[in-house]
Formats: C-alpha cells, structure tokens, sequence
C-alpha cells in the first residue's frame, strides 16, 4: 500500500499540472497579502481563493488523474492486492499531494502574515476542501465509466457546491421567509462543506456584522468548542462518506 | 474718612464670612455627620475624616460645605438614600458611598439633590448604588469627578449612574460610570453639557437622552454597553468628537437616533459596532468627520428619515457601510471616503469620477430575511451584488454619493 501511494506521489509530482497549482496559490497568497493594506482583508481575499479554486482545482485534477491511471489499476488489479488498498492508496496519494500543495501554497504565506487562530483555521479548513473534493470526484470517477460524461459531472458538481446551492438556498429562504428558518439554517449549512467552512472562519473574522439575531445563533452553535468540534466531524464525513461509497462501487465495478 | 469706611465696611463683610470648619470623625468634635450638619449653620463646612459611617439617610437643608478627607466611607445600609440635598449651592466632596437602598417605589439615590440650584458633587466613589447620582428639578449643578460602579444583574433591579430629570444647565464632567441600567440619562434637561465622561459596561444604554432640548455631549467614551448610546424625542443635540466602542448584540447600536431633530453629529469615531449608528424618525442632522470604522453596518438609514446631511466622513473596513429599509430616500450624501469604492478619478481633483452606491444589494436582502446572512461573502451574493451595482432595482436610486472621495479624509 505505501509502495502505492508513493508511486501515485512521484507520479503526480512528475506531471507538473500540481506544481503549477502550487506555484499559482503562492503567488496569489502572496499577492494578496502584499497588496491589501491590512492583512485581516488579505485574509478575505483568500478566503474567496480558497472556496473557488481549491475545490475546482481539486475536483477536476483527481478526476482526470483516476480516468488516466485506468489502465495502470486496471494492472494492479491483476496483481495479488486488495482492490479496497489500491483505491484507498489512491485516494491518499491524490488527496496526499494536494493538501501538501495547499499547505506550502497558502499555508506558509498565511502563517507569515498572520499566524492566529483564524490563519490556523483557514489553513486546516483548506486541507480539508481539498480532501473532500478528491473524494467526491473518485465517487464521480467510479460511478461513470464514460470518460467526457464524468469529467462533466465533476465539473456540475463543483458549481452545484460552489454557486447552485447557494441560490437554492437564497430561493428557499425567500419562499419561507414567514418562518423561523435561522436554527434550520445551520443544519442547511452541513449540507455543503463549502458553506460550512466559510461560516466557520466568518464566525472569527467579520465579528460585528455577525453579532446580528442570525448571526448569534451561529455563533452559539459554530462559535463554542463543541460546535467547532461537530463541524469537523461534519466535514470529515464529507470526506468519509465518498470515500466508503466509492470504495464499494469499485469493489463490485467490472474493470 | 473714605478710607476708615473702606476698612470698616470689609470687617463686615468678614465676619458675615466667617464660617467654621466642624471636623468629624473618631476623637473629633462630632462623631456622627447628621451631627456636625444639625449644628452647622450657613456656609460652614463639614469636614468628615476617614472611617466607616452610618448615618441612615443624610439630609441636608443649608448651603454647607459638606467635605470628605481620606474618603469616609457613608454606609446606605442597603435600606436608605445615602445623602439627600434640599438646598441650594450645597457642595458634597470627597466620601465614598456604598449600598443604597433598592427600591421599586422610591428612586434611592446614592446622592439625590431635590429642587436646588448651584449645587456641585466632586470627586466622589459610589459604589453599589441604585441610582448613583439622582439630578431632580436641580438648576446650574455641576456633577464632576465622580466614579460610579454597580454590579446590576437586570435591567428592572437596577437604576442609573448619573440620573438628571427636569432640570437645566447642568454640568456632567469626566464621571466615570460602569454596571449601572443606563450610565447617564437625561429626561427633560435643558441646555446642559456632558464632558470628557466614561461610560462603559452599562446594561443598557452608555447615555440615554429623552426630551431633552438643547444638550451637548462632547468627547464621552462609551464602550461595551448593552445598547450602546440613545438619543430619543430630542432636538437641538450636539454630538461632539465622542467614542462608541464595540457595542455588540442584536439590538445594539454605537448610538441610536428616534425622532431627533435639528442636531449636530459631528467628530465622532464609531468601532466595532453591530451598527455604527441606527436612524428612525430622524430630521434635518448634519454628520461631518465621523468615522465609521469595523462596523457591521456603519450606519442604518430608515426611510423615515430626512434632510440629513452626510458629509465627509470615513467609512473604513465596515461589513456593510449604509443599511436601509426602504426606497424613498431623502437625505444627502457627498464627499465622504468609502474604502469599498472602486471608480476611478480621470482629472486627478481627488474626487471619483462615478458615484458611490453604499447600499448593497446583499444588505438589502439581509434587512428583508436576516436568515441569509448565512451566504454571507458567498459567490453568490458578491454575483447579485455586481449586477445590482450595474442595474439597480431592489437598493434606492438616489442612495449614493456622487462625490466619493479618492484618499481617505483624515
């Protein structure tokens, strides 16, 4: 298994397409830091980075790597392995090597301009973005066997989580809007780990503007230790749940 | 013959002056305040030295110094009004008051000055007070020096710092003011002035104004307070060079305004407020120099406002900058800085070229359904934002400020 996830590494690493996406989130953080007169709006600008691009990156990138590498599973499969360890090493060695390219892109920049909890945040937040996405994009690889049709897939799905739905929601509030909806909307919110991550470092950066009646019940919930800690639970059953799902399907998947 | 008339006429006027100084305390002439003020007469002073006194309720009907060195200690037992002033130009210097009476009935003071005028409180500690100092139908009083501390729990068990009723020109001056309902609060004072005070941590409002005509509160710190600062029912209010700091809750506001007219907002520095300041009824006030800064909203605009006059103010690092209600607009806004404004200035006077919309589609839509604030800085709503700014249908059109400035004012 580890002899796996290293190749997967080396070869990833071999394809400069990572490199790349390394090098683009170093200079954006960089940039962003430098240019905003102070670092706490630098942060949001980040923040928008890290919502957009990480997912798109992440998503689309394992994708596109699990349909290339097809025939080398398809050789490992023939060898004397488990094919739940292949697809696991996999998804480490994907999951492993984007996380490390986040961590150096946006993680150094962030821990030198501001090293504090919200910085922390961000940083374990956007690791656990890039998790989730190659996750759910090897349950889109698994599930369609067409090549054109699950790079599409990969794709609406990202817009379903980044922009869908959110004017879903926005929709649906102004439908309901004669109900309480404030104590459902935080369970909404787990349905998206984009908009559970965003509220997450929200909660810590525009404070006054989330003092407001909503704002509160958030912080009630998101803002306490053990709203924290439910958050990851939720967000690491974003990561397992795909992961579970995708390894049964290519348990039982005719190669 | 001139001259002998001179000196005899001073002798006179000296011994009229003549006043003595009747000293209490342990081995002192008195032991008992309420002893020394029975036997003081007209402009004798009190000199209380430092101990532990219960005098129940300490009235004061002639205009006597009433002194304290050491800061004596005056016990209210938590069952009386510590001191009650009933005369004019009486001064109270220099004691330390502790637990008045609470009442439901009565409004106990820790000092309470009734129908009197010329009246000077000094350099007091009160501490544990139901109503610290009480202000009734008092004239020309100056209230100066004072510290004031309460450790009120609810708003119905409690009672004001500094509380003035149906008075005139008085003087409030560098208190400083904590854990009281409302640090200050004035009902029907007239033409008064409120200087350098500290207000802070009070339930409900740092300074509360009803019906008071007239006023001036200049250079107030007012932080951490339930409300922040009310302004009601009043006109003619100069707000000056004043700090509202972080005010937080739901219905806090760095200062609110409810049907205030004819007033001046000028020089003040608004931070970390959920709103900076919040209008309703609000009419012909003119705001310069303010500045508006890590506020959730810098300021809260009703439609029920008008001919209020926005002018060069700083608006920095606000979530939102301007919040309203409705699409009727009737106030001005020019040449204020808004660290949002991205035009551009082609001839370089520092002016931008494009007006400033400050209120934002994505505001709006939070006014109407506060549940959306959970797509706060989401794609979506920075979309619906861009778009709006290009064709506005749901924000005001005449809410924006056409002379936006370039660099920030000061």
């Amino acid at each position: 298994m580890k002899k796996i996830i290293k190749y997967v590494m080396a070869d990833i690493l071999r394809n400069r397409i990572v490199l790349v996406y390394l090098l683009f989130l170093l200079v954006a953080s960089f940039s962003v830091f430098s240019l905003e007169d102070n670092s706490s709006k630098g942060l949001l600008s980040l923040l928008n980075i890290i919502l957009l691009i990480v997912p798109l990156i992440s998503i689309i990138f394992s994708t596109i790597y699990v349909y290339n590498s097809a025939e080398f599973i398809e050789l490992l499969v023939s060898q004397p392995l488990k094919r739940k360890s292949i697809w696991i090493s996999l998804f480490i060695g994907l999951a492993g090597s984007l996380s490390i390219a986040f961590f150096i892109g946006v993680g150094i920049p962030v821990l030198l301009y501001e090293a504090n909890m919200v910085g922390f945040l961000m940083i374990g937040v956007g690791i656990l973005l890039s998790i989730i996405f190659v996750a759910i994009a090897m349950l889109a690889a698994v599930k369609t066997r067409d090549k054109a049709k699950g790079i599409g897939m990969a794709i609406l799905l990202w817009v379903y989580f980044s922009i869908l739905f959110d004017g879903l929601v926005l929709f649906l509030l102004f439908q309901f809007a004669d109900y309480p909806l404030e104590k459902a909307m935080v369970g909404v919110s787990a349905l998206n780990p984009i908009d559970l991550s965003r509220i997450l470092i929200l909660l810590q950066l525009d404070v006054s503007a989330m003092m407001g009646y909503t704002g509160a019940i958030f912080k009630d919930f998101f803002g306490t230790t053990t709203g924290m800690l439910i958050s990851l639970l939720v967000l690491l059953t974003w990561v397992s749940l795909p992961v579970w799902l995708s390894v049964r399907n290519f348990n039982r998947k005719d190669l | 013959m001139k001259y002998l008339l001179f000196i005899f006429s001073l002798c006179v006027l000296v011994t009229n002056l003549q006043a003595t100084t009747r000293q209490v305390g342990k081995n002192k002439e008195y032991a008992t305040v309420t002893a020394a003020v029975k036997a003081a007469s007209t402009g004798d002073t009190v000199l209380v030295f430092a101990g532990l006194y219960r005098e129940k309720n300490l009235v004061i009907a002639k205009k006597i110094v009433l002194k304290g060195t050491g800061y004596p200690v005056l016990d209210g037992e938590k069952k009386y009004e510590v001191i009650s002033v009933k005369t004019d130009g009486v001064v109270v210097e220099g004691f330390r008051i502790i637990h008045s009476g609470v009442s439901s009935i009565e409004d106990m003071g820790g000092i309470k000055i009734y129908d009197s005028r010329d009246v000077v409180i000094r350099n007091n500690i009160l501490e544990d007070t139901f109503f610290g100092i009480y202000v009734q139908y008092g004239k020309h009083c100056i209230i100066e020096n004072n510290r004031i501390t309460a450790y009120a729990q609810e708003e119905q068990q409690s009672g004001n710092g500094i509380h003035c009723w149906k008075s005139d020109s008085l003087q409030i001056i560098g208190n400083t003011i904590s854990g009281q309902r409302d640090g200050i609060y004035f009902e029907f004072v007239t033409n008064s002035v409120i200087w350098r005070n500290n207000s802070f941590r009070n339930i409900r409002y740092g300074l509360h104004f009803m019906f008071s005509h007239n006023d001036a509160y200049i250079f107030n710190h007012f932080t951490h307070n339930g409300a922040g600062v009310a302004v009601m029912y009043s006109h003619g209010v100069k707000m000056y060079s004043n700090v509202f700091e972080e005010n937080w809750g739901d219905a806090a506001y760095g200062l609110l305004l409810k049907e205030i007219s004819d007033s001046y907002i000028d020089g003040n520095t608004f931070v970390k407020n959920t709103s900076g300041i919040y209008m309703e009824g609000a009419s012909r006030i003119h705001m310069q120099k303010n500045q508006f800064q890590n506020n959730g909203w810098g300021m809260k605009i009703q439609a029920s406002c008008m001919d209020i006059e926005v002018t060069k103010n700083n608006f920095i690092s606000n979530t939102f900058d301007v919040g309203t209600n409705g699409s009727l607009v009737l106030n001005t806004f020019n040449s204020n800085y808004w660290d949002k404004y991205d035009g551009y200035d082609l001839n370089k006077d520092k002016v931008g070229d494009v007006p400033y919309r400050p209120v934002s589609m994505y505001s709006m839509i939070v006014e109407k359904n506060p549940p959306a604030m959970l797509l706060f800085r989401s794609f979506i709503t920075t979309l619906l934002d861009k778009t709006e700014k290009v064709l506005p249908s749901l924000t005001p059109e005449g809410l924006k400020d056409s002379r936006p400035q370039m660099k920030r004012l000061f």
